[in-house]
């Protein structure tokens, strides 16, 4: 159970991180996870007053408020602009709507979770996520950070030409995602590159990035055996949503067919 | 601590605990249309509107809703009982129990969306579960009502050519 005895709405990011100082203070996101955990708390940090509610573009970057909702994410004209249908996607089988309303993006990311489709999605783009104290830091370096007591303000995606993809698979509708993986594509320092991540392995997302040229009548065979390499270098992990082998395998799929998609469209 | 909303149009004060849940809050204010169903956050039995916007108040922590705009079935209850005659009429309710929350983001899906497609109503409403009636009764209580509502509105509109 989860036990609350004070509750501040934070007026400042300031005031938020100096009461979050406290061992037993917690910053609240959408309260989704955190309600299901056991924990005494004796103060929680609302930050629903600080701004944080909005998905700012600018000439180079797509900024989002920690406290911006997972439905707010779905229905981003500038992200579905930049990476089509791909974000939407990535969040529109968790639970329903009532509870992406409300599940918040800072938490899903401070959260870390193995099982996360939004992780998944945006590690393989170009972002930064912007801590109170800690600066903006690289998302795959936050990813491996030990939690800690910072804040986390915005998650930043710089803007690039790049094809995104995004699959996952679950074994009932709303259910946590057995395997979920993204495939982004395009010239980096004048070199096509391709960037895979997969999630809910069920560890939580990693990313690997390749070199590859890939002409754009590759042969099924070829096409197939990329995909099997790129597979290959995760490691999975068995519960009771699946084995290891049969996530690899899930894996493999996925990322060839992202792949097939994103060639047949053109870069 | 005490905190003042407005619930079902009407201004309400409570004094809650830091860690009460919204769901609370409201049965205790009177409003027992709004039910738990679930402890995994998944059911969607417990849909309320804050701002208009369908949530489920078996996680809002009710402190943070002060100076916000709740309404729960109650409020809506003429529109509801039209949509529930619809349900009835499609035996789509056994045991009701699932109801009150299914209606809530019915409801709120039209006011979302213009005359959506099958595949949307069914994206729309998945956080809805229903573990006995099943959900092509559902469904079809759904299109009628809005076939329902589009035939009222050009009868409306016919009789406003015509006055
Ligand atoms: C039943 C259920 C099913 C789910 N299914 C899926 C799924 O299929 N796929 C998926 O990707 N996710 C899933 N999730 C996770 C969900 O999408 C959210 O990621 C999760 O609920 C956390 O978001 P929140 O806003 O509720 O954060 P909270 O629960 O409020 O917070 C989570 C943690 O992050 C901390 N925190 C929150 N915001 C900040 C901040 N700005 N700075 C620093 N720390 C912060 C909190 O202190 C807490 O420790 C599921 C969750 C539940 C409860
Ligand atoms: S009671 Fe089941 S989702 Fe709220
Ligand atoms: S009618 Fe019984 S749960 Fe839906």
């Amino acid at each position: 159970m989860l036990t609350i005895s004070n509750y501040v709405k934070a007026k400042t990011p300031e005031e938020a991180y100096e009461l979050n100082q406290a061992r037993s203070s917690r910053v609240m996101g959408g309260m989704m996870w955190m309600r299901l955990g056991n924990a005494r708390v004796k103060t929680v940090i609302d930050l629903s007053e600080l701004g944080l509610d909005q998905i700012e573009e600018s000439d180079n970057v797509i900024k989002i408020g920690a406290m911006c909702t997972l439905r707010q994410l779905e229905e981003c004209e500038a992200l579905k602009e930049m990476y089509g249908d791909g974000i939407a996607e990535s969040v529109r089988h968790i639970v329903g709507v009532q509870f992406r309303n409300q599940a918040t993006v800072g938490g899903s990311i401070y959260g870390r979770f193995g099982f996360s489709d939004v992780l998944t999605a945006f590690l393989a783009l170009d972002t930064f996520v912007e801590l109170y104290d800690g600066g903006t830091i690289r998302l795959s370096e936050f990813v491996n950070r030990k939690p800690d007591k910072d804040i986390l303000l915005s998650l930043i995606v710089r803007k690039s030409k790049r094809k995104f993809r995004y699959e996952s698979i679950r074994q009932t509708k709303t259910d946590f995602p057995v395997i979920a993986c993204s495939v982004v594509t395009g010239m980096v320092h004048g070199k096509e590159t391709w960037y895979f991540c997969v999630g809910a392995r069920p560890m939580k997302a990693a990313l690997l990035e390749k070199q590859w040229e890939i002409p754009k009548d590759v042969s099924e065979e070829m096409l197939a055996e990329y995909a099997r390499q790129a597979a290959s270098e995760f490691t999975y992990g068995t519960n009771m949503r699946g084995s290891a082998e049969y996530r690899r395998h899930l894996a493999e799929v996925l990322i060839r067919r992202e792949m097939s998609s994103i060639l047949a469209e053109g870069r | 601590m005490e905190i003042q909303f407005i619930l079902n149009q009407k201004q309400v004060t409570a004094e809650i605990g830091a860690d009460a849940v919204l769901l609370n809050v409201l049965r205790d204010l009177g409003c027992k249309s709004v039910k738990c169903g679930c402890e995994t956050t998944n059911c969607g039995l417990c849909t309320v509107w804050i701002d208009g916007k369908s949530r489920l108040s078996c996680s809002v922590l009710a402190a943070s809703i002060a100076g916000h705009e709740v309404t729960t079935l109650e409020g809506v209850a003429e529109e509801a009982e039209e949509f529930g005659s619809f349900l009835a009429g499609e035996g789509a309710e056994q045991c009701g129990f699932c109801s009150p929350g299914f209606i809530m983001n019915v409801l709120a899906m039209f006011r979302e969306l213009d005359s959506p497609g099958i595949d949307e109503i069914k994206e729309y409403l998945a956080g809805n579960l229903c573990r006995c009636t099943g959900y092509m009764g559902q469904l079809r209580a759904i299109q009628k009502y809005m076939q329902a509502k589009k035939t009222q509105k050009m009868a409306q509109r016919r009789g406003e050519a015509t006055a």
